[in-house]
């Protein structure tokens, strides 16, 4: 082994620092799937009837599908009905009214996690979606954000306050029949986050979702439905912890983002979860269908992820391009180490005339990790000008690690532009040893060289999260120097 | 300041460093010469803390601390600075937050504050106009895209903002053409000083035109095998190092090379 392995192996050894686990009473469901879970689950959510039906439909369908077997990844098969499908923290009769009411435990884990959801602490400029285990806790800046006619809030509240909205789009971009994942998350979906920007709304803040995994023997299954109605922007945010237990938690998300004419979407993932311990013991199972349609001439969406949690991760943020000139950008990166297995990456679906897409993809495997770009690039008969770039490096830390990078390209337009571009590197001994040299120390060093690789990509992140990506990533290569 | 006994060194159970004795002064510029794989560039390495190579015996002390059991970054930031042949590239980070967190982890270890951005940027900014580096390049990646000169006037610019207490330059004149050299060798000039030791590592005699050393010493086969003054690399140009009973493929080429440079 080199002195950059052995350096760069002791630096991954730190422990995973959200991995507390907050004691608190909660009402969950007993373990298991089937037709009275999802009626309860509905009751609970005093969901209108339309959701409940919504639902039905979709486990009904679902049983039908067979779980995905292609990705690059390694598992033992998920028995879905060892899984509770709600948990949430017990509390009085009537919602929460002001965070005055919610529980001082669950603020207290928000203030550990580094989201302070009270108004004097408040993240400035930011305004905080809190989901712990099945349900929303907190919204925190509603009313400046009502002011501005933004609406945001939990799915829940959106499906009895704005159901004609909910009912408009849930579903219309990732529908419950796209994958064994999705159908099973619009069966059990409990919670996530609801946006919509009405037209000409510049969003006056970031928007955030802190998604927080608590309970034992229990999945996440969100739900966020962001729509950006026309010539209207937005940025939002997400990020996500869990505790530190011996079992693999599910968590299977559906994330929907619609655009109309002249509007903008970034969506920025901060993902965090439970990667599991050196030995590949425990960690969260990342399932995520995420998709924007980009429905309106002009519009544009822009994925920007981290992603350094999570034991398997399987993920593929994509574009639809249906309207005239729209544009779709995926920057990525995913650092795996230990057992970590991550197969991530983007489809970019090419069917309006001059519809450009960009993708620049980082992965850093480190450990005996395995690390995998899967993208999909499409145009179809009527993309006329359509273009996308495409760039994939792979930086390698360690020798027992490994990068796979599988581009799928199809094109059923002549005129359509693809570049593609992929690299692999690795961090040298030349590299430690002249940062060294300089009076740097090894996990300065691999810091700054694994942050210089992933520079494309941060510098798409809002501001204030860069700087936290930054030290995520140092956090998390921590122990692989020594 | 600089004190090496009796080293040995050797790189995968190969030795290459066969019993080096040499003791360098603070204000002093050394020049190590000596045919390809003699052992030139593994002394620099060896002295900077390269664990690819592995010291089997001998000693190196400086300031009578023992240099040796101490950690390169430790060594770096007790003032030995080793200017590379071949500088590394680090994508995508800039020579700017490269250099400012060099400089910023020796002014810790000194117990100096940290140097803020703009004090940091004054002084880059002036010492990359005394090695003839457009103050752009600090925004781009270390060494990322440079051209062989611009790495060398890098490195140089680097010894310059770090003032280290020993400078050792590993052929720091390969690949420069004469105007390039010119401006090294300016700046290494404006390196000498009383309280700091120059060891520079060559092979060729052209550069000590332009630096001219204290000492000259010949190393052939690990070992020093003549000492001198600056007359010996003069003596080396006219009459190559078979005069030494050294065999060496590219001396008759290099002296030619570097006659036809001048």
């Amino acid at each position: 082994m080199t002195t950059a392995n052995k350096e760069v192996n002791e630096l991954i050894k730190r422990e995973y620092e959200h991995g507390f686990v907050t004691d608190i009473e909660v009402d969950t469901f007993e373990p298991g799937l089937n037709e009275d879970v999802i009626t309860r689950l509905s009751e609970i959510k005093k969901e209108p009837q339309f959701m409940l039906e919504w639902r039905l439909k979709a486990y009904r369908r679902w049983l039908e599908m067979e779980e995905p077997d292609w990705a690059h990844l390694g598992y033992d098969r998920i028995d879905y009905n060892s899984v509770s499908y709600y948990s949430a923290p017990k509390r009085k009769e009537d919602m929460p009214q002001s965070l005055d009411e919610v529980d001082p435990e669950l603020l207290k884990t928000y203030e550990r996690l580094g989201i302070p959801l009270h108004e004097h602490a408040k993240l400035a400029g930011v305004a905080v979606d809190a989901v712990f285990d099945s349900v929303s806790v907190a919204t925190t800046f509603k009313e400046p954000l009502a002011k501005a006619g933004v609406i945001f809030c939990s799915i829940s509240e959106a499906v009895r306050d704005y159901p004609e909205l909910v009912q408009k789009y849930l579903g219309t971009v990732v529908p419950h029949t796209d994958n064994f994942f999705a159908g099973l998350n619009a069966a059990v979906f409990s919670d996530g986050t609801f946006v919509y920007v009405p037209k000409g709304v510049r969003c006056p803040m970031e928007l955030s979702t802190y998604f927080r995994i608590n309970a034992a023997n229990t999945g996440q299954f969100e739900r966020t439905l962001i729509i950006a109605d026309e010539g209207s922007y937005v940025s939002y945010l997400e990020g996500c912890t869990a505790p530190m237990r011996d079992e693999n938690q599910l968590h299977a998300a559906v994330v929907e983002l619609v655009a109309l004419d002249n509007a903008e979407i970034k969506y920025s993932t901060v993902q965090n979860w439970y990667p599991g311990d050196e030995n590949g013991k425990g960690g969260i199972y990342n399932f995520v269908t995420k998709r924007a349609a980009c429905i309106g001439k002009n519009s544009k969406v822009s994925w920007t992820q981290v992603e350094t949690g999570s034991a398997i991760t399987w993920k593929y943020p994509s574009c639809i391009l249906r309207g005239e000139g729209s544009v779709g950008e995926f920057y990525s990166v995913a650092l795996t180490h230990n057992h970590q297995q991550a197969d991530t990456g983007t489809k970019m679906i090419h069917l309006g005339k001059n519809t450009t897409s960009t993708i620049i993809s980082k992965g850093i495997s480190a450990g005996k990790s395995s690390n995998v770009y899967r993208g999909l690039v499409k145009f179809g008969p009527r993309a006329e000008g359509a273009r996308n770039f495409t760039e994939c490096d792979s930086l390698l830390i360690g020798d027992q690690c490994g990068a796979h990078t599988f581009p799928y390209i199809e094109s059923l337009n002549k005129s359509a532009i693809v570049e593609h571009e992929a690299t692999t590197s690795k961090v040298s001994d030349e590299q430690m040893f002249l940062c060294r040299q300089r009076g740097i120390d090894m996990e300065r060093a691999v810091s700054m060289i694994v942050n210089g690789f992933c520079k494309d990509v941060f510098k798409e992140l809002p501001m204030e999260f860069a700087v936290e990506a930054g030290k995520l990533l140092e956090v998390s290569l921590e122990g692989s120097v020594g | 300041m600089l004190s090496i006994k009796n080293l040995h060194a050797s790189v995968e159970g190969k030795e290459i460093l066969k019993g080096i004795n040499l003791e360098i002064k603070a204000g002093e510029v050394h020049a190590i010469m000596g045919p390809n794989g003699s052992g030139k560039s593994t002394l620099a390495q060896v002295l900077a803390g390269n664990d690819a190579f592995e010291v089997t015996s001998g000693s190196v002390t400086m300031n009578d601390e023992d240099l040796l059991e101490k950690e390169t970054e430790e060594r770096a930031r007790d003032g030995v600075f080793l200017a590379f042949q071949y500088p590394v590239e680090i994508p995508g980070v800039s020579n700017l937050q490269f250099m400012r967190t060099s400089v910023n982890a020796m002014r810790h270890h000194r117990g100096e504050p940290e140097m803020n951005a703009a004090e940091f940027m004054k002084l880059a900014r002036e010492i990359s106009k005394q090695v003839d580096l457009d103050p752009a390049f600090l925004k781009r990646g270390v060494n990322e895209g440079f051209s062989g000169g611009e790495k060398k006037r890098n490195e140089i610019m680097q010894a310059l903002m770090l003032q280290p207490k020993l400078a050792i330059l590993d052929e720091t004149d390969s690949g420069l053409d004469i105007d390039a050299l010119k401006v090294v060798s300016d700046g290494v000039n404006a390196l000498r000083a009383e309280d700091r030791a120059i060891l520079m590592v060559t092979h060729y005699q052209r550069l000590l035109d332009h630096i001219v050393p204290d000492f000259v010493h010949v190393l052939a086969d690990g070992k020093i095998v003549k000492s001198g003054g600056r007359e010996l690399a003069l003596e080396l140009e006219d009459r190559g190092y078979a005069w030494l009973g050294i065999k060496d493929d590219e001396t008759a080429a290099s002296s030619a090379l570097s006659n036809s440079a001048n």
